[in-house]
C-alpha cells in the first residue's frame, strides 16, 4: 500500500512537472504575441508582424507539446486515482470538463487558423484569432486553478453518507477565495517565463550578431515585461497568497517558512537554512527576526503558529521539500527582479545591447523561471499534503484500489522514457525555429 | 438528467471516432499503400493540419464523463489501466510522427516519423475496437474470484489476457476473440474512412487505387460485421432487448447497414464527399447500435455477483448534471461555431496549404 501511494505520486509529479513546462510559456508567451500583432496593426511595421508569427511557431511547438502530455493529466485522474475521482468528480469534473469544451477547442481551432489563414482573413481577423488563442490559453489556466483551489480551499460542497463530495453551490467554485490571487500568480509566473524566453532569444540574436533588429526588439520586450511581471509576481499577488496559506494552511504555512518553534513575540522570516527533521531545527540559519509576522499581518509582534503546534499527521508529510521549494521560488524571483531591474536601468541609458555580460547573463538565465514556476507549483501541493481535499480527504485515501504498484512502476517508467525522447525532440524543434530566425523564408 | 449526458457524451464520443477516426485511418492508408514522397507528403498533411482539434474531442469526451459519471470514470479508468496507458502513448507517437516528419529533409529522418504515424494510428484503431468490445461484453466487475470479492462492487481490473482468450471465461481479459474481432472491424472501418478523407482533401496519385482499395475492405467490413453479430449473441446475451422494447432504436442499425451497403457504390458515387458521409454512417451507426443495445447499462458485468454499472448509479448529482447542462449546451454551440469558421477557412485540397510549422 505505502508503495502503492509512492508510485501513484511520482508518476503524477513526474508527468504534471514535465507537462507544465510547456503551458507556462504559452499562456505567458501568447500575451506577447497578442502585443506585437497589435502593435504591427498600430504601426504597420512588418518588424512586429514577423516578430509575432515567429514566436507563434514556438508557441505551436509548445501547443502540442502540451497537448500530448496534458492528456495524460486528464487520465490519470481516473487511472491512478479512482477513489479520489469517484469522490470528488462531482464537483472538479465541472471545471475540468469546462476546461475541455471553453479552452480547448478555442486554443486549437484557432491556432490552426492564426498560421495558416493570414493571407484568407486579413489583419484585423488575424490578430483576432491571435487574441483567441490567448483568451483560450488563459481560460485553460482559470479553469485548472480553479479545480486547484477547490482542493486547496474546498466550498460549495456536500459530504454525503457515502464519502462522496456533492456539488452544492456552482459559483462558490468561482468565489473561492483561494483562486484569484493563486490566479493571477499563476499567470504572471507564465508571463515571468515568457518574457525571459524572449528576452533571452534577443539576447542570443544580439551575441551572435544575427538578426540584429529582432534581438533588440526581442531584448527590449523581453526586459520590460519581465521587470513588471516578475515585480507584480512578489507584490501584490505572492504576498497575497502567502497571506491565504497563512491564513487556510497554517501548518503548511509553518514548514514552508521552516518555522519548527512558536515564538510569542514575532516570527523571524528565515533566509537560509536547512531542516534538520531528528532535532527539528535548522542548520546553519540565516534569519532577520520580526520580519514574517509584519509581512504577513502587518504587526511586528503578531505570533505566528510553529510546526510543535500541529499534529504529526496534521502536517505536510515532505517538510524539507516544501521549505526548499518554498524558497528556491523566492530567492530566483528576487534575483530575476534585480536583473532585469538592471536591465531596463541600461536600456534607458541606451547601454544594453552592449554590456556583454549581462546579455550572457539574461541569455543563460532562461531555464530559472522555469524551475521558479514548477517549484512553485511544489509549495502549492507539497503544502496540500497529506491531503488531496485540505482537512477532508487524505491522499492515502484517493488511490486506485485495483492498481497494483509493479503496474504502476511499469508506466512511470513507460513516461519517464517517452518523456525523455519527448524533451529532446522539443529542444531539436524550438532550436531550429530560433536558428531560422524571424525573417520570412523565401520558399 | 443522467440521459441528457448519456446522450451528450455518447455523441461527443460519436464525434470523436468520427473525426480522429479518419486520422487513424490516413495513418493505416498511409502506412500500407502510400508509396512515393509525394504522396506520403500529402496523407500526413491531411491529417496534420487537423489532429490536434480532432483530439480535443477525446479531451472534451473524458471530461464530461468525469464530470457526469464520476463512478463510471473512476472504475473504467483504474480497470483498463494499462490499456489506457499504452493508448496515451500511443497518442504521443501518432502526434510526433505528424508534427515532426516535415522538420528535416532527410529521407530516413521522414519514414521513421512516418512509422511512427502509421502503425501507432494502426494500434490506436484496433485498441479503440477492442475497448468498445469489452464495454460490450462486460468485466468481471467487483473482482469476483471464487465466488468472493476482490474489491467494491463497482471497481475491476483487467489483466490484458485471460489464458483462455474466451469472452465466456470467468475472468475475461482486454484481448480476447471477441474483442479482437470488434478491434478488426474499427481498423477496417477507419481505415475506409480515412482513404475515403484522403480522396476527399488531396490529390493524391493513388486516389483512384483508393476507391477499388475502399471496395475491398467494405467486403472484408461486411464479413467481419456478419460474424460479430453471430457471436455478438453469445457474448451479450440481453443485446436484442432494448430494440425489441423501443423499435425506434433500430434506427441506429439501420444507419449502420445504409452506410455499409451505400460503401460497395463507392466507384460510382459523383462527389468525394458522399463516401466520406457513408463512412462516417457506418461509424455513427456502428457506435450508436452498441450503445443502445446495453442502455441504461454502460458497462455489464460477466458475474451475476456485482450489479453492471448504468448511468443511475454512477452518475453525480443531480443539481451537478443540471447546472452542467447550461454551461454544456454554451459550450458545445461555441464549438460548432469554431468548426464551421475553421471549415470554411481550411476547406478544398490540402496540397498547397502551407504546413510550415
Amino acid at each position: 500500500m505505502e508503495d502503492m501511494i509512492f508510485y501513484d505520486r511520482l508518476q503524477f509529479a513526474f508527468t504534471i512537472t514535465f507537462h507544465y513546462i510547456f503551458p507556462q510559456l504559452t499562456m505567458g508567451l501568447s500575451l506577447i504575441i497578442v502585443y506585437y500583432k497589435w502593435r504591427f496593426l498600430k504601426t504597420n511595421i512588418e518588424k512586429y508582424n514577423n516578430a509575432a508569427k515567429f514566436f507563434m511557431k514556438i508557441f505551436a511547438v509548445n501547443f502540442t507539446m502540451g497537448v500530448v502530455t496534458g492528456i495524460p493529466m486528464e487520465f490519470q485522474f481516473g487511472t491512478n486515482w479512482a477513489k479520489f475521482s469517484e469522490l470528488t468528480g462531482g464537483i472538479i469534473g465541472q471545471t475540468l470538463a469546462m476546461e475541455g469544451l471553453f479552452s480547448f477547442f478555442l486554443e486549437s481551432s484557432f491556432l490552426a487558423l492564426f498560421i495558416f489563414g493570414e493571407k484568407l482573413m486579413g489583419q484585423k481577423l488575424h490578430f483576432l484569432t491571435g487574441f483567441l488563442v490567448f483568451l483560450g490559453s488563459w481560460a485553460s489556466g482559470y479553469l485548472i486553478l480553479a479545480t486547484n483551489a477547490w482542493m486547496q480551499h474546498p466550498v460549495g460542497y456536500e459530504i454525503l453518507d457515502n464519502g462522496k463530495f456533492v456539488l452544492e453551490n456552482f459559483s462558490a467554485l468561482f468565489s473561492n477565495p483561494w483562486l484569484l490571487p493563486a490566479f493571477l500568480h499563476n499567470q504572471l509566473a507564465s508571463l515571468v517565463t515568457s518574457s525571459f524566453v524572449v528576452a533571452s532569444i534577443g539576447a542570443f540574436y544580439i551575441l551572435r550578431n544575427k538578426n540584429l533588429e529582432f534581438g533588440k526588439l526581442f531584448l527590449k520586450t523581453g526586459v520590460i515585461f519581465g521587470l513588471v511581471s516578475s515585480l507584480l509576481l512578489a507584490f501584490p499577488t505572492g504576498d497575497w497568497n502567502a497571506k491565504n496559506v497563512a491564513k487556510f494552511q497554517p501548518a503548511a504555512f509553518a514548514a514552508m517558512e521552516g518555522i519548527f518553534e512558536t515564538e510569542e513575540a514575532g516570527a523571524e522570516i528565515v533566509l537560509i537554512g536547512q531542516p534538520d527533521m531528528v532535532q527539528k531545527k535548522l542548520d546553519n540559519k540565516i534569519a532577520v527576526p520580526n520580519i514574517l509576522s509584519f509581512l504577513t499581518y502587518q504587526d511586528w509582534n503578531k505570533q505566528i503558529l510553529g510546526m510543535d503546534q500541529f499534529k504529526e499527521e496534521e502536517l505536510p508529510d515532505n517538510i524539507p521539500a516544501l521549505y526548499y521549494s518554498y524558497h528556491i521560488m523566492v530567492g530566483l524571483g528576487t534575483i530575476f527582479i534585480a536583473i532585469m531591474a538592471l536591465a531596463v536601468f541600461f536600456l534607458r541609458k541606451k547601454k544594453l545591447y552592449t554590456i556583454k555580460p549581462l546579455l550572457w547573463t539574461i541569455m543563460f538565465l532562461v531555464p530559472f523561471p522555469y524551475i521558479a514556476n514548477i517549484t512553485g507549483w511544489y509549495v502549492a501541493e507539497l503544502g496540500r499534503q497529506p491531503y488531496l481535499v485540505y482537512g477532508l480527504l487524505k491522499t492515502s485515501e484517493g488511490v486506485s484500489p485495483t492498481v497494483s504498484s509493479g503496474n504502476t512502476l511499469f508506466t512511470l517508467l513507460g513516461f519517464v522514457a517517452l518523456y525523455m525522447l519527448l524533451g529532446l525532440l522539443f529542444l531539436v524543434l524550438v532550436g531550429k525555429t530560433i536558428h531560422q530566425g524571424p525573417t520570412p523564408q523565401k520558399h | 438528467m443522467e440521459v441528457f449526458w448519456y446522450i451528450i457524451i455518447s455523441v461527443v464520443l460519436a464525434i470523436f471516432f468520427i473525426l480522429d477516426g479518419y486520422n487513424f485511418g490516413t495513418g493505416i492508408i498511409h502506412l500500407f499503400f502510400a508509396k512515393t514522397e509525394k504522396d506520403k507528403e500529402v496523407i500526413a498533411k491531411s491529417a496534420g493540419l487537423f489532429w490536434d482539434f480532432n483530439e480535443v474531442w477525446l479531451v472534451a469526451c473524458g471530461g464530461m464523463l468525469f464530470m457526469a459519471f464520476p463512478t463510471f470514470y473512476a472504475s473504467v479508468f483504474s480497470g483498463f489501466y494499462l490499456p489506457l496507458i499504452i493508448v496515451l502513448w500511443l497518442i504521443v507517437f501518432r502526434a510526433i510522427g505528424l508534427e515532426l516528419r516535415s522538420q528535416f529533409n532527410f529521407e530516413m529522418w521522414k519514414s521513421i516519423w512516418d512509422k511512427s504515424f502509421g502503425v501507432s494510428s494502426l494500434l490506436l484503431a484496433l485498441f479503440f475496437g477492442i475497448a468498445l468490445g469489452n464495454v460490450v461484453r462486460g468485466v468481471n466487475l467487483g473482482g469476483i474470484e471464487n465466488g468472493t470479492a476482490t474489491f467494491e462492487p463497482h471497481y475491476f481490473f483487467l489483466p490484458l489476457w485471460d489464458s483462455s482468450f474466451s469472452p465466456l471465461s470467468e475472468t475475461p481479459g482486454v484481448i480476447d476473440w471477441f474483442t479482437i474481432i470488434i478491434g478488426l472491424i474499427s481498423v477496417v472501418t477507419l481505415a475506409i474512412h480515412g482513404a475515403n478523407w484522403i480522396i476527399l482533401k488531396t490529390n493524391s496519385s493513388i486516389n483512384n487505387k483508393l476507391k477499388s482499395i475502399i471496395f475491398k475492405l467494405n467486403i472484408l467490413l461486411a464479413a467481419l460485421t456478419f460474424i460479430s453479430l453471430l457471436v455478438w449473441q453469445i457474448v451479450n446475451p440481453n443485446s436484442l432487448d432494448n430494440f425489441i422494447d423501443k423499435p425506434y432504436l433500430i434506427l441506429f442499425p439501420v444507419i449502420y447497414f445504409f452506410g455499409l451497403f451505400g460503401l460497395f457504390f463507392i466507384k460510382k458515387l459523383k462527389k468525394d464527399i458522399h463516401g466520406f458521409i457513408l463512412s462516417t454512417l457506418v461509424i455513427l451507426g456502428g457506435i450508436t447500435s452498441s450503445l443502445a443495445s446495453l442502455f441504461p447499462v454502460i458497462l455489464p458485468s460477466t458475474n451475476n455477483i456485482s450489479e453492471p454499472l448504468t448511468i443511475y448509479n454512477t452518475a453525480a448529482s443531480e443539481y451537478g448534471l443540471s447546472v452542467a447542462l447550461g454551461w454544456g449546451i454554451i459550450g458545445l454551440i461555441l464549438v460548432a461555431v469554431y468548426s464551421i469558421i475553421q471549415k470554411k477557412l481550411l476547406n478544398g485540397k490540402v496540397d498547397k496549404m502551407d504546413y510550415g510549422h
